[in-house]
């Protein structure tokens, strides 16, 4: 993340000279067609086409880059410089040392991925065999199970939370992770299992049947054949549970209130609100946060654009 | 009875995981909403441990009372007009961005793949964070009025101005949503056979001719799952005008989900039932949206 805006600018511009010929590059000049202009090729811009193309995307590129990396930016300034607008004068690592070891950071850190891997863990293996099976079988109750699924996405947060809440309340969970999970678990299910399903539509029946001819189960063909075909599908919904664990903020902030007990997305917040503006230690923080994440997010992300297309466009 | 058992056992033993949990989790807390919004609990009649003791629960049963009080009231309404702004501005800019820039993708040209993975950047950092991110560069003190100043204008009091507040929570709701459309529109926009655009360019067809005729109806199917999951995210995104805003200046950025948010676990004395009543009234109109964008589709001649 740290040399990517750079990155933008060393390949980005692709001086007007060289974007002129995209692809295979164009032999000799064609001659010029009635009117004086060149005959161009199917497909090929001319040069100020790809001119405008390239700043186009660079443009998007800078604003799209630009927030987290000026995140990252302010992250290194001394406390009391966070909002000079020099890119390093006086470079520091203060701010992490300080969030590392006068605030709760690590505690947060843990309690997030104990959620975290609680959340995929279960989310995506309980959706796994339900996808398969809405793949796969045709069985009574079917549709309803379908349309379930899709409805419970469309579920405002505010419809459950006071409920939720309450129930939690009763059962001692408020300000523990389990409750957390459970709640997270309400998100990443239904999702999942759609995905899931749409996944398993990809993979050829015939897999299956060849399981079943050589004598597996159900359940055998399911876990030994059609599971590791289903890789990509797997880390599409793990993305997803994941992306729900660590980074949701209104169940995390109204379920978690003791010091102790607050998630990353909770507790990013106690840095910065009508009390206190330590922008020194948010910057530092947010980054602690961001990298775990976008790690996860390099790992997906291949799955990410073929999988987001298969599993829950088509289907 | 038997022989459905018999035959049908094992799709029942996979999906009886996700049933139990939808339904104990999902569709118990569901009921109990619906039923909390019909009755007048609030923090003070709720059941509660206090130390070792625990109260029990005293509220009652009110009918449609608190629905009646909502729907009559000028707040409810007030954020409604606010949420469809945000939600209409948002996924058709989103959209429209996302659209655009994945044309832009789908064409030879140099450096592409970076292009795409410095484009989806904002997917793989926490929404949260780059909330703070810009929340940042929002500040008084922050880089876009620095900028300002140094260009001689004066600088804008970005987030306790309502206007400019509203601008700027759609503006970082879009930023966030376009890396998805991106990628969505940019797998419909590849799998459109180049011999379509050819065709059309022998007959003569314009660029902008080629994108309305042949793009956009190919691009349908995709395009209308995306449209309607982001409106009905955008319509429930909580966390960008809590974090951004938090609603403000004076509750003018708060959309009905935070606002529901609000009654139950911001202000004082926490208002359980109200909360509930709001969170059932969005619901109702995410459901109605999306049974008339389906009967919509349909009328089109789409088969979704």
């Amino acid at each position: 993340m740290t040399e990517m805006p750079n990155h933008a600018t060393d390949t980005g511009p692709a001086t007007p000279a060289e974007a002129t010929t995209p692809g295979r590059a164009v032999p000799a000049t064609p001659p010029p067609g009635p009117g004086g202009k060149r005959v161009r090729k199917r497909g090929e811009r001319g040069p100020l086409a790809s001119l405008a193309l390239h700043l186009g995307l660079l443009a998007a590129v800078v604003v799209a880059v630009f927030p987290p990396f000026w995140l990252l930016v302010t992250s290194f300034k001394p406390r009391n410089e966070a909002f000079g607008l020099d890119l390093v004068k006086d470079f520091t690592t203060e701010n992490y040392t300080h969030v590392l070891g006068e605030t709760a950071f690590l505690t947060w850190f843990g309690n997030s991925v104990l959620v975290v891997v609680l959340t995929v863990a279960l989310g995506v293996f309980i959706a796994s065999t339900t996808g398969y099976a809405l793949s796969r079988f045709k069985f009574p109750g079917m549709r309803p199970l379908l349309w379930t699924l899709l409805i419970t996405q469309m579920f405002p947060v505010a419809v459950l939370i006071v409920p939720l809440y309450n129930l939690m309340a009763k059962f001692q969970l408020l300000n523990q992770p389990i409750g957390l999970v459970i709640t997270y678990l309400t998100i990443a299910v239904p999702f999942c299992a759609w995905m899931m399903k749409g996944f398993f539509d990809t993979i050829p029946i015939s897999i299956d049947e060849s399981g079943r001819v050589d004598g597996l189960s159900p359940f055998g063909t399911f876990w030994r054949l059609v599971m590791p075909l289903a890789k990509p599908g797997i880390a599409v919904t793990g993305f997803y549970s994941f992306v729900t664990a660590w980074a949701e903020v209104a169940y995390a902030s109204a379920f978690m209130t003791g010091e102790d007990e607050l998630t990353l997305a909770r507790g990013l917040q106690t840095f910065v609100n009508q009390y206190t503006q330590d922008w020194g230690s948010m910057t530092a923080a947010a980054v602690l946060i961001a990298v775990p994440a976008a790690l996860v997010f390099g790992f997906a992300q291949r799955y990410l654009i073929s999988g987001m297309t298969a599993g829950a466009v088509k289907s | 009875m038997r022989r459905a058992l018999s035959k049908h056992w094992y799709a029942w033993t996979m999906i009886a995981p996700v049933v139990i949990v939808i339904g104990v989790i999902i569709g118990y807390p569901l009921a109990r909403g619906v039923y909390l919004s019909m009755t007048n609990a609030d923090e003070r009649n709720v059941e509660r441990t206090i130390g070792a003791r625990t109260l029990e629960a005293t509220y009652e049963f009110v009918g449609f009372d608190n629905y009646v009080e909502v729907l009559t009231g000028d707040a409810f309404w007030g954020r409604m007009g606010w949420t469809i702004l945000w939600t209409v501005s948002c996924v058709t800019l989103t959209f429209a961005i996302g659209l655009a820039l994945a044309n832009m993708l789908n064409r030879k040209v140099r450096a592409r793949a970076l292009y795409r993975v410095l484009l989806i950047l904002p997917w793989g950092v926490p929404a949260f964070v780059s909330i703070f991110a810009w929340r940042l560069l929002f500040n008084d003190d922050g880089v876009f009025n620095g900028v300002l100043t140094g260009g001689g204008v004066e600088g804008v009091t970005w987030l306790e101005d309502p206007t400019w507040a509203k601008i700027a929570v759609i503006a970082v709701n879009v930023w966030l949503g376009v890396p998805f459309m991106l990628v969505a529109t940019l797998g419909a926009l590849q799998s459109i056979p180049g011999e379509l655009y050819e065709a059309a360019e022998m007959d003569g067809a314009g660029p902008w001719q080629r994108f309305t005729n042949i793009t956009l109806p190919s691009i349908r199917t995709v395009s209308s799952t995306v449209i309607l999951l982001s409106t009905i995210w955008t319509f429930n995104m909580f966390p960008v005008i809590f974090l951004l805003t938090q609603g403000g200046p004076y509750g003018s950025s708060e959309i009905l989900v935070t606002e529901a948010f609000n009654l139950a676990f911001v202000r004082s004395p926490r208002d359980f039932a109200g909360s509930a009543t709001w969170g059932v009234l969005i619901l109702l109109i995410l459901m109605i949206f999306a049974v008339f964008y389906r009967r919509s589709l349909r009328k089109q001649g789409e088969v979704w």
